[in-house]
């Protein structure tokens, strides 16, 4: 892949938000986000369902309006279309053609980026699907029809991969296999930004947005989050900033300003 | 629009089709199928002599009925599909442009329409002995512009449908009236003031008339042309207005 390495100098953030706020159908989703995403790292999004997850991504890939603020994605603003081919989505409900073989669905999204067939063979391979390339999407399991939709978004090696909930319902095995790719996908310079609920894969993440009811509750690492929840277990720990949260809402107290971590 | 997009996406949709036999029977199969029953039906009528056959005329018609009756059916739900699966929004973040999409479907599916109107018209002559003065080639070319007529009104249809079931309700009210109107019962200077004028308003309209022309002329007409022009800037107009049924941003 062609970027920086991301030990290179401080370079400006992939995705930068100041103020973001977001409404669907006049309801709040997402209130004054601010935030950075670091190039070449892994960034993961959590909070529980229900939190503004997928809307911001959807914001980040430019498919969702935002009301105001900023949201600054690779030195543009989101949903320019300069960005389209610089970009990978991949949906939280597997958004690939059933009717189509797994290969016909990669080589469809390779050629939207033009990309070869080559191209389209390595991805699949990549999420472990060669043996059932020939095979109709729809007929897959729910894990390997979920790569599926992976592999769409990375024929195109971009310099972004926004994925939401990537690994849901997938085993231990292959979990734990697929962040062993998004590391080295890091380490080649590619950014990512990756959302959970799944609390254990936050500690794979080097930076951590922690989103609840649409606000931002904290930017930290992974090593952070344990210190300020007060847990070494990451699932306590997000627990515990979350009642601190909480309690602070009660008291009538603002929320906290922005945290920025490595 | 980007040519390779485009061919990309229209071999992509062709793909598709290809998967799903029993679609393709419907497009290639049925419409033949249906022309024989037309055919049987007046097959033992008494005509005065010299007087045309009931099947040259109503056959006729049926050739630019078929593929657009048919092509709508399709393209709405297949369109509606892209939108309520995820795809279309997740195209919405790739290079491709909505141009892009809209006329890969439209040229995927009249190759389609093309294939299907061959069969049908070569049933119709070879088969019936449809006897008409002008061009099988215009009555081919007439079925064709139907078929991506159906395109059109279908992508655009597909927009206000939720579920396949709502698409396929477009069926008897954006359908039906227009094969009732298009001249095809009753000739359309015999309707009353009201219906000819919503006639005038219904694309089918012009490409019976074309076919009326087509039929009665052994040379084109230019009243024949003047249907394609109207017909040609109704198809564009759909894909324009369709195109705005696709946005990128959700508000």
């Amino acid at each position: 892949m062609p970027h920086m390495p991301a030990h290179a100098a401080p370079t400006p953030p992939s995705i930068e938000a100041d103020a973001l706020s977001v409404r669907i159908r006049r309801t709040p989703v997402l209130d004054g986000l601010g935030f950075t995403v670091p190039e070449g790292r892994i960034t993961g999004l959590l909070g529980p369902s229900g939190s503004g997850k997928s809307t911001l991504m959807r914001a980040i890939v430019g498919v969702q309006r935002i009301r105001r603020g900023s949201l600054t994605v690779l030195g543009r603003p989101a949903g320019a279309s300069a960005l389209r081919g610089r970009i990978g989505y991949m949906t939280q409900d597997p958004s690939v053609y059933r009717d189509l073989t797994v290969m016909d669905n990669v080589r469809y999204f390779g050629a939207l980026h033009g990309r070869s067939a080559a191209d389209s063979r390595a991805a699949v391979e990549a999420v472990g699907l060669s043996d059932v390339a020939r095979r109709r999407a729809g007929s897959l399991s729910g894990g390997q029809f979920s790569r599926v939709s992976l592999a769409c978004a990375l024929v195109g090696e971009p310099e972004l991969l926004v994925l939401d909930e990537p690994t849901v319902g997938l085993d231990p095995v292959l979990r734990a296999d697929l962040w062993g790719q998004f590391h080295d996908l890091a380490a080649q310079g590619t950014t990512l930004l990756v959302s959970s609920h799944v609390m254990e894969e936050a500690g794979r993440c080097d930076s951590l947005l922690l989103l609840r009811e649409g606000r931002l509750l904290a930017q930290l690492t992974p090593a952070q989050l344990r210190e300020r929840g007060g847990s070494d277990d990451l699932e306590a720990a997000f627990l515990g900033i979350i009642r601190a949260d909480l309690a602070r809402q009660e008291a009538g107290l603002p929320a906290p300003t922005k945290e920025h971590a490595a | 629009m980007n040519p390779r997009i485009l061919a990309a996406t229209a071999a992509r949709v062709l793909t598709q089709l290809r998967r799903d036999h029993r679609s393709i029977a419907m497009i290639l199969v049925v419409p033949a199928g249906l022309l024989s029953v037309v055919y049987w039906l007046f097959e033992n009528e008494t005509l005065p002599p010299g007087a045309p056959r009931t099947f040259d005329r109503v056959g006729l018609i049926m050739l630019a009925i078929f593929p657009f009756v048919v092509m709508f059916l399709i393209t709405s739900i297949t369109m509606l599909r892209e939108r309520t699966s995820g795809t279309l929004e997740r195209l919405m973040t790739t290079p491709i442009h909505q141009a892009d999409l809209l006329f890969g479907y439209g040229i995927a599916f009249s190759l389609m329409a093309a294939l299907q109107s061959g069969v049908a018209t070569g049933v119709a002559y070879w088969v019936f002995d449809l006897d008409i003065d002008g061009n099988a080639g215009l009555v081919v070319a007439v079925a064709v512009l139907n078929a991506v007529l159906g395109v059109a009104l279908g992508l655009f249809c597909s927009a206000f449908a939720r579920t396949e079931f709502q698409a396929v309700q477009f069926m008897p009210v954006v359908v039906v009236p227009q094969i009732l109107l298009c001249g095809l019962f009753v000739a359309r200077d015999r309707m009353n003031d009201v219906f000819q004028a919503v006639s005038d308003w219904m694309p089918l309209t012009y490409s019976v008339e074309a076919l009326q022309e087509i039929a009665a002329n052994s040379e084109p007409t230019g009243a024949m042309w003047q249907d394609f022009a109207t017909m040609g800037a109704i198809v564009l107009g759909l894909l324009v207005l369709a195109s705005f049924t696709l946005p990128r941003k959700s508000s």
